[in-house]
């Protein structure tokens, strides 16, 4: 498999990083010699293996259902790029 | 089935519902922060919400508990193993970058919900399945010209995601699906069903085809906030995919919103692009895995559910169908009715509760738990109906004097002077005086039997409503040579 | 006075308990010590008021007669991964512009309640991901060491090259570190210092800014490896915050220190001998594998047979993750914003001016095999492969106590020098990797000195939360590679 500059630019988008033409070329070249050379993965017989889900083996603890966080509006907005009150502030979302 | 008639024939609607259902919670599902209403913006939220740098998500127990109640209360397999996953895009009010959901592994698996149709048909309602996942922030449009305001409060809470198939084909069909999915889930308590708060709201597919064709492409509405706008977004939805289909053009998979000030559906501007989730398991969430004897716990403390309390109340009760499934619709209705109706007549009890108790709550704008008359003031109302202390129409006016100034229905007849004049002299007086003061209409009444109708209003007049209307039937028609 | 900055944690603690020395005066020496040091561009962040204040807060605890804590006085550098609430904190990252966290990770939480001083914050590989040290938006980090006769600029390793160089260079004692394909156990080889990555875990990841979740594991770089238990102690320890960390005691690690380890059971893998391996790298784990049989382990050959696709493998998973990770840094809540005509603008303008090359290439490596279609082939295909990796260890483990490998395949290569080539790049974590693939527990130690004059290391790898045999066999390799030089401090006439 190997991508195309296409391929690249829909890929960029869908990460949100806008991306220039000279970019995108370079990304090209990196990202199909990268692609090859994980490509030796194919090699590996994994019929019948389960995919890893996590490398410990442990219950996954469950907290009780208690208020115990929140409550410092302030602190949430006070690093954000633009904020009013209390509100995160964006460029408007059109929907 | 209801067909909708287009120019060139027949259509039939394929609907199909994803409801997010709002778990009733105290904090969220993965952080601590409250997930009470209407707070000042961004004060519920932790830093686990507004996704900071280096922040876990660490899960709600109760909130997996109710999700595995909810399933049970659906008749749904559960799936002691499952797997939360990561659904990404790119929304201001989705802080993280992606939603922690459950994608191939759900929770909860196919169940069923069962619909009562006015007509007395019952239809099935498969539901594919049920998952755990964060509900996204609140992003509010009109406070700025050139900008949004993000607020974050909603971010985290906990909803289950209940899918159905596309197993109905109507409107109304539809907006029973989601009365009764609401219903089922207050008994359990798993939801308040508030849609007004948007604790419940529903993404409505949906699609057209001729009758007995292959499913059509369909077209989902998002966000849909009340049981009447899902009748009304449906009927148009359906009606435009007709349009188009019969205008040559096709339809296009889209998703959709409803304006409930137009009553149309428009296509969203910002999911115009075709979605690519890039699910994945959540790395740092450990699979999901609950014990058979928790399931097996929660299930045997499973409160009644409205299907088996209809089948009860026809039973137990001999209510009918028709009234059984009215009492059911609301929990606290129902409760109501039976602690009326306990070691009482059925009939009078299921007469007065939906009668007269439903209209003065419903007109007062009250519900069965702000209703200034309690189910015990109404049952010994009934009770002395039933031992002859007072006729159904005095009754009435007692329940007035209750419902408006409180007081013990035995007290307020008593002192009022409501009972019922059972006195065979007293009544026979009366009778005679009527008879006596009528010979016209006597003339009459032996040509028209009819007419009785009209001694027994007179002579009750005449008793102030007190009369037993049995005795004065009964003591008129001798008198008038009628048996 | 000698110079305090070349103490080791377990020398300092032992004079402040005497009091020989205050916290004040040790922490000073270091605040002197990094402003000779900018040439090394090892801090992002200097937090010298802090330092002092911290400082003389130990000092009053110890006068007080409070109990001591591990790490009571002792000054330390913060990878600038961990969140330290009130101080900038960037991931080395221009996206993360002007951030001041609201907390404090666990992991730093937890050394303050044990006494620690913190110096300031360490510079790294943007968010994490390098092997060089060359991917910081603050510009590379320089080895303290040079090659003979050359003052050519090395890398220190990454991303954890902060921490390495700043141990090395005597700039704190020992900095927090995290390792998510080798981060922290290629920087203590390239620069002489001791790396331990914990078991996944063993270290609560809240706080830490996350690269790759199912990777991520913070620990300590010291100077020695008593250093690096007594760091580790206090780093370590469950987290409610963090379902991945694991409710297991942790051990007293200073304890397990004996000296001892006869009959330990050494694994050699096979697979670990690469085509083209330098001779001087082959000899060193040769020397490696005397040490240990002459303190009286036993020598085992292991198959680790998946080995190879260890790399492949990791580098599918880690930008998957990373490309859902850094999702979030989108210009809304916190760090740079570009502005643009739009939201969907403004996100791709900050994104784009705010993650460096190397991020980018991840983040669409990692989009592009999670994306519809490529999910199977790639991600899951990875996972499945991860397993066969988690499995090989199970197996191998079944007969050794501990394995001996070589840390890295060469020692420090020069700033610029594989910059141009990704894959060059990436095949430095050859023998690092692996381990995190199967959350294994790993410590390079120093070992020797490579034919250039730089350093090189020896890695241990060990059985799940069997970091105390690490410690202990660590210690081993450190008494028997004796004496080993120091770097010239040639920074130190550039600032
Ligand atoms: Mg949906
Ligand atoms: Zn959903």
């Amino acid at each position: 498999m190997s991508v195309d500059l296409a391929t690249v630019r829909h890929i960029a988008h869908l990460a949100r990083i806008s991306i220039s033409d000279e970019d995108a070329k370079n990304m090209e070249g990196d990202l199909n010699s990268i692609l090859e050379w994980v490509e030796q993965l194919s090699e590996v017989d994994t019929d019948g293996v389960e995919p890893m889900t996590s490398v410990v083996h442990m219950e996954m603890k469950k907290r009780d259902d208690v208020v115990s966080d929140g409550g410092y509006a302030e602190k949430i907005v006070h690093n954000a790029p633009a904020y009013e009150e209390t509100f995160f502030m964006v460029p408007k979302v059109i929907e | 089935m209801s067909l909708i008639q287009g120019a060139t024939g027949d259509w039939e609607i394929v609907i199909g519902l994803e409801v997010h259902a709002q778990i009733s919670s105290q904090s969220k599902l993965f952080s601590g922060s409250s997930t009470e209403f209407g707070a000042q913006a961004n004060s519920q939220v932790s830093m686990v919400d507004a996704a900071m740098p280096g922040m876990l998500p660490v899960i709600n127990k109760y909130c997996v508990e109710q999700a595995v109640k909810t399933g049970l209360g659906l008749k749904a397999e559960i799936n002691l193993y499952s797997v939360f996953d990561r659904k990404n895009y790119f929304y201001p009010d989705l802080p993280q970058g992606y939603q922690i959901s459950q994608f191939k592994h759900p929770i909860v698996g196919e169940g069923i919900v069962y619909l009562d149709m006015k007509d007395g048909e019952t239809i099935e309602v498969g539901i594919e399945r049920l998952h755990m996942e964060q509900d996204a922030g609140k992003s509010m449009h009109d406070q700025h010209p050139s900008m949004s305001f993000v607020d974050l409060n909603r971010s985290g809470v906990a909803l289950m995601e209940i899918v159905s198939k596309p197993d109905m084909r109507s409107s109304e069909q539809a907006r029973a699906y989601v009365t009764k999915l609401r219903t089922i889930l207050r008994y359990l308590g798993t939801c308040d069903g508030n849609m007004e708060q948007g604790s419940l709201r529903a993404d409505v597919n949906v699609s057209v085809r001729r009758p007995g064709d292959e499913l059509g492409t369909r077209c989902e509405i998002k966000n849909v906030n009340s049981i009447r706008f899902i009748g009304q977004a449906i009927e148009f939805e359906a009606r435009r995919q007709v349009d188009i289909i019969e205008e040559g053009g096709e339809i296009v998979q889209q998703t959709r919103l409803f304006d409930p000030k137009s009553g149309t559906t428009r296509a969203m501007r910002s999911k115009e692009e075709a979605h690519d989730y890039r699910y994945f398991p959540d790395p740092d969430l450990l699979p999901l895995e609950i014990e058979q004897s928790m399931v097996d716990e929660l299930a045997a403390n499973l409160p009644e559910l409205p299907d088996g309390k209809k089948a009860r109340f026809i039973e137990e009760y001999g209510l009918n169908p028709y009234d059984a499934g009215v009492l059911i619709m609301d929990k606290a209705s129902s409760d109501f009715f039976e602690d009326v109706a306990k070691g009482r007549d059925a009939r009078l009890a299921v007469n007065w509760v939906t009668g007269d108790f439903f209209g003065a709550i419903n007109k007062a704008g009250l519900d069965v738990a702000s209703s200034p008359i309690s189910a015990d003031q109404l049952g010994a109302l009934i009770d002395l109906i039933k031992d002859g202390t007072i006729s159904g129409k005095i009754a009435k006016q007692v329940f007035e004097i209750i419902w408006e100034e409180g007081g013990d229905p035995a007290e307020i007849v008593e002192s009022r002077g409501l009972k019922q004049v059972t006195d065979t002299g007293a009544i026979e007086a009366a009778v005679d005086a009527v008879i006596a003061g009528n010979p016209e209409k006597v003339e009459e009444v032996k040509a028209k039997p009819n007419m009785l109708g009209w001694f027994v209003g007179q002579v009750m007049k005449a008793t102030q409503g007190k009369a037993n209307p049995q005795a004065v039937n009964q003591l008129l028609r001798q008198r008038l040579g009628l048996d | 006075m000698s110079d305090l900055t070349t103490l080791t944690i377990a020398e300092a603690r032992a004079k402040l308990d005497a009091g020989e020395i205050s916290s004040v005066e040790l922490t000073q020496a270091f605040v002197d010590e990094i402003d000779k040091a900018d040439a090394l561009n090892a801090f992002i962040t200097k937090t010298p008021e802090k330092a002092l204040e911290m400082a003389a807060q130990s000092d009053q605890r110890r006068a007080k007669g409070e109990a001591a804590g591990k790490l009571e006085g002792i000054p330390v550098g913060i990878k600038d991964l961990f969140c330290t609430e009130g101080t900038l904190t960037t991931a080395g990252s221009h996206i993360l512009d002007g951030f001041v966290p609201d907390y404090d990770s666990t992991v730093t939480t937890n050394m303050w309640r044990d006494g620690a001083v913190m110096l300031g914050k360490l510079n790294l590989d943007e968010f994490a991901m390098g092997s060089s040290n060359e991917t910081s938006y603050y510009g590379p980090v320089v080895n303290p060491w040079q090659r003979k006769g050359s003052n050519a600029k090395l890398v220190p390793g990454g991303s954890s090259g902060g921490s390495a160089t700043s141990v090395r260079a005597n700039l704190c004692m020992a900095a927090t570190a995290t390792d998510t394909g080798g981060s922290i156990r290629q920087p203590g080889a390239f620069t002489g210092t001791v790396g331990l990555k914990p078991t996944y875990g063993r270290c609560s990841r809240w706080g830490i800014v996350a690269f790759a979740s199912s990777l991520d594991q913070a620990g300590p770089i010291t100077k020695t490896v008593e250093d690096a238990a007594i760091m580790l102690g206090s780093m370590a320890g469950h987290d409610v915050k963090d379902t991945t960390s694991v409710d297991v005691p942790v051990p007293d690690y200073e304890a397990v220190l004996t000296g001892d380890i006869r009959g330990l059971k050494v694994g050699i893998p096979k697979e670990y001998r690469v085509d083209g391996m330098p001779s001087e790298i082959e000899d060193l784990w040769a020397k490696g594998i005397e040490w240990l049989k002459s303190a009286g382990a036993e020598i085992v050959d292991v198959s680790l047979p998946h080995t190879k696709y260890a790399l492949p493998t990791y580098y599918i998973v880690a930008p998957a993750e990373a490309s859902s990770n850094l999702a979030r840094y989108d210009g809304v809540r916190y760090g740079l914003r570009v502005e643009g005509d739009d939201i969907i603008d403004m996100y791709e303008k900050t994104r784009a001016e705010g993650f460096g090359e190397e991020v980018k290439r991840r983040i669409l490596i990692g989009t592009y095999v999670l994306s519809a279609g490529y999910y199977d082939a790639y991600y899951l295909k990875a996972q499945k492969v991860r397993t066969l990796i988690a499995r090989d260890f199970t197996q191998a483990f079944e007969t050794v106590d501990v394995m001996l490998t070589p840390s890295t395949p060469s020692p420090a290569f020069g700033i610029g020098e594989r910059m141009d080539d990704p894959l060059a790049m990436y095949l430095n974590d050859i023998f690092t990797v692996s381990l995190n693939m199967a959350g294994l527990p790993g410590i390079s130690v120093p070992a020797g000195i490579s034919q250039e004059g730089t350093p090189l290391g020896l890695q241990l790898i060990g059985k799940a939360f069997d970091e105390a045999t690490l410690l202990r066999t660590g210690q081993i390799i450190e008494q028997a590679a004796g004496d080993l030089p120091t770097p010239a401090s040639w920074w130190k006439e550039m600032s």
